[in-house]
């Protein structure tokens, strides 16, 4: 199911410069060596602010690495739009002035499709999201998982071989996560695309993914790897088995010192603040 | 209708009633004001008969040109101005307090400088009105949020091409209050600058009319000011509401 190398970082180092005053730089993430296959599902879970929304905008090419590389499909990534990769946020990022058809159709403007093929592909996204019946609609009318499914399709049309997401569904109810879940992974099948999917929630990580990277507390490293062997076709109801407790364990044991450092580091800075 | 407009229609009609008996009892003298139907009644005679047409145009022309000079270089400065965050340090406070000024002391000075051609009424009411939209610009740019800029840059859109299709539709709500107040300004600032100094105009003819105790003239004229001020502010007002209801925020 998986195939060759399509994303590639070596020994990349993000540092966000600050001045001295304010506490002098900040050292993100890194030394990260990553590399993700072609089709493949990974997830990455880590403590908050361990910088796992830093490396997906450094895959996007919203932001460069300060050192080593970052390669798509052989290509350098940085700075610059990267043609091939979608990305949906956590945020919703529907643009409440436009209907769901012109939300999608936003994605494909850049293109320069012919019309029936600008047809052709947001009808299949509507169609793929559940959205067809809503194609008029503004945002506002719709939930907020409606709305996030319209941002999954508005990056579909533009038929990316990679899709990064960011905790796209961090801000919905338990139920309609488990659901949206089971959509992602039928799109990831369907699409054909390699998801890099970024999470705080244990189980969803367990649930997805082919490979989960485990990040550690600042500066974030991938400090364990871990493998479900899951099939491709599965839902939510992978859950049942036996073997997603134990990848949930394992994914636990990793990160429970680092989230207990990230909880310390916060409550220090909590209490220098309050110095 | 709701309630709170059937009330405020009922407020306003009964005011012109009481208006129209104190005048008919002769409470309010004929030499301080007509009826308010005879002000309707000498309107609608100025109207067809075209007498005062071109006064007419004159100050609705240059009131749209002050206008749309206002919202072209409102949009432009609030959107430079969001962009270059050191410039707009320096700026904020000198736009925070730009309506202390007294735009209309600068009117001999625009005459010295333009003549009394059309030119120093418009510059007024652009001036009255160009901070409104800048203000309002900015204060809608402001609120656009980050996920929306970042989707812009995953899309490839260049800076430009991100406010046009991005921070400005966000904006638009805040762009319509702006021209609001710009309508107003520049109406303002026009007809003003008639009153003061000029040969022509609605403010002219105002001002000539209220000289001369020439009462069918001077109040069917400020009908008409009255009319058509509401009528475009109702217009963009509902246009505004229509976008926010769009957007669910009202």
């Amino acid at each position: 199911m998986s195939g060759a190398v399509q994303v590639s970082l070596s020994g990349v180092d993000k540092i966000f410069e600050r001045p001295a005053s304010a506490g002098g730089p900040v050292h993100a993430i890194g030394p990260i060596d990553l590399q993700l296959r072609a089709g493949e599902f990974f997830s990455v879970v880590g403590p908050s602010g361990c910088g796992k929304s830093t490396l997906l905008e450094l895959l996007a090419g919203l932001a460069r690495p300060t050192r080593g590389s970052v390669l798509f499909e052989g290509k350098p990534v940085g700075g610059g739009v990267v043609e091939g990769v979608g990305v949906v946020f956590q945020e919703d990022a529907s643009f409440p002035w436009l209907t769901v058809h012109d939300n999608i159709a936003f994605g494909l403007k850049r293109l320069g499709l012919d019309a029936a093929e600008r047809k052709r592909r947001i009808d299949a996204a509507l169609a793929m999201m559940g959205l067809s019946n809503f194609a008029g609609s503004y945002p506002a009318q719709l939930s907020g998982g409606m709305r996030q499914r319209v941002c999954i399709a508005r990056t579909l049309v533009t038929k990316p071989r990679l899709i990064l997401l960011d905790e796209p569904f961090g801000a919905l109810d338990q139920q309609t996560r488990l659901l949206m879940g089971d959509e992602v992974l039928k799109l990831w099948r369907e699409t054909g695309a390699t998801v890099f999917l970024i999470t705080h929630a244990l189980d969803e990580a367990a649930m997805l993914s082919d490979r989960i990277g485990v990040m550690s507390a600042r500066p974030g490293r991938i400090i364990d790897l871990v493998e479900t062997k899951w099939p491709r076709e599965r839902d939510s109801r992978i859950v049942e088995r036996a073997e997603f407790g134990e990848v949930t364990a394992r994914l636990w044991r990793s990160l429970r010192t680092e989230s207990m450092k990230s909880m310390g580091k916060m409550e220090e800075g909590k209490a220098g603040e309050g110095q | 209708m709701k309630r709170s407009t059937i009330y405020r229609w009922i407020v306003i009609i009964a005011l012109v009633g009481l208006l129209e008996v104190l005048c008919l009892t002769g409470v309010i003298t004929k030499i301080t004001m007509q009826p308010p139907h005879r002000i309707v009644m000498d309107l609608y005679k100025i109207l067809v008969s075209g007498s005062l047409n071109k006064a007419i145009l004159k100050t609705f022309t240059n009131a749209a040109s002050a206008f749309l000079l206002a919202m072209a270089a409102g949009v432009v400065i609030g959107a430079l101005l969001h962009r270059t965050r050191r410039f707009r340090e320096i700026v904020n406070p000198l736009l925070a307090t730009y309506y202390a000024i007294p735009v209309f002391a600068f009117y001999p000075l625009l005459i010295v400088l333009f003549g009394l051609g059309d030119a120093p009424q418009i510059l007024i009411g652009f001036m009255l009105a160009v901070v409104a939209v800048v203000v309002n610009v900015l204060d809608g740019l402001d609120r656009v949020p980050r996920v929306l800029l970042k989707t812009a840059q995953v899309a490839g859109l260049g800076p430009i091409e991100t406010v046009a299709r991005i921070s400005l539709p966000y904006a638009a709500p805040y762009l319509l209050t702006g021209a609001k107040l710009a309508v107003a300004y520049s109406l303002i600032g026009v007809i003003g600058a008639e009153f003061i100094m000029s040969r022509g105009g609605m403010g002219y003819e105002i001002n000539f009319a209220y000289t001369n105790f020439d009462n069918a003239t001077m109040y069917p004229l400020i009908l008409l000011i009255l009319m058509v001020s509401v009528l475009l502010n109702m217009g963009l007002a509902r246009w505004e509401k229509n976008l926010m209801q769009k957007r669910g925020l009202r």
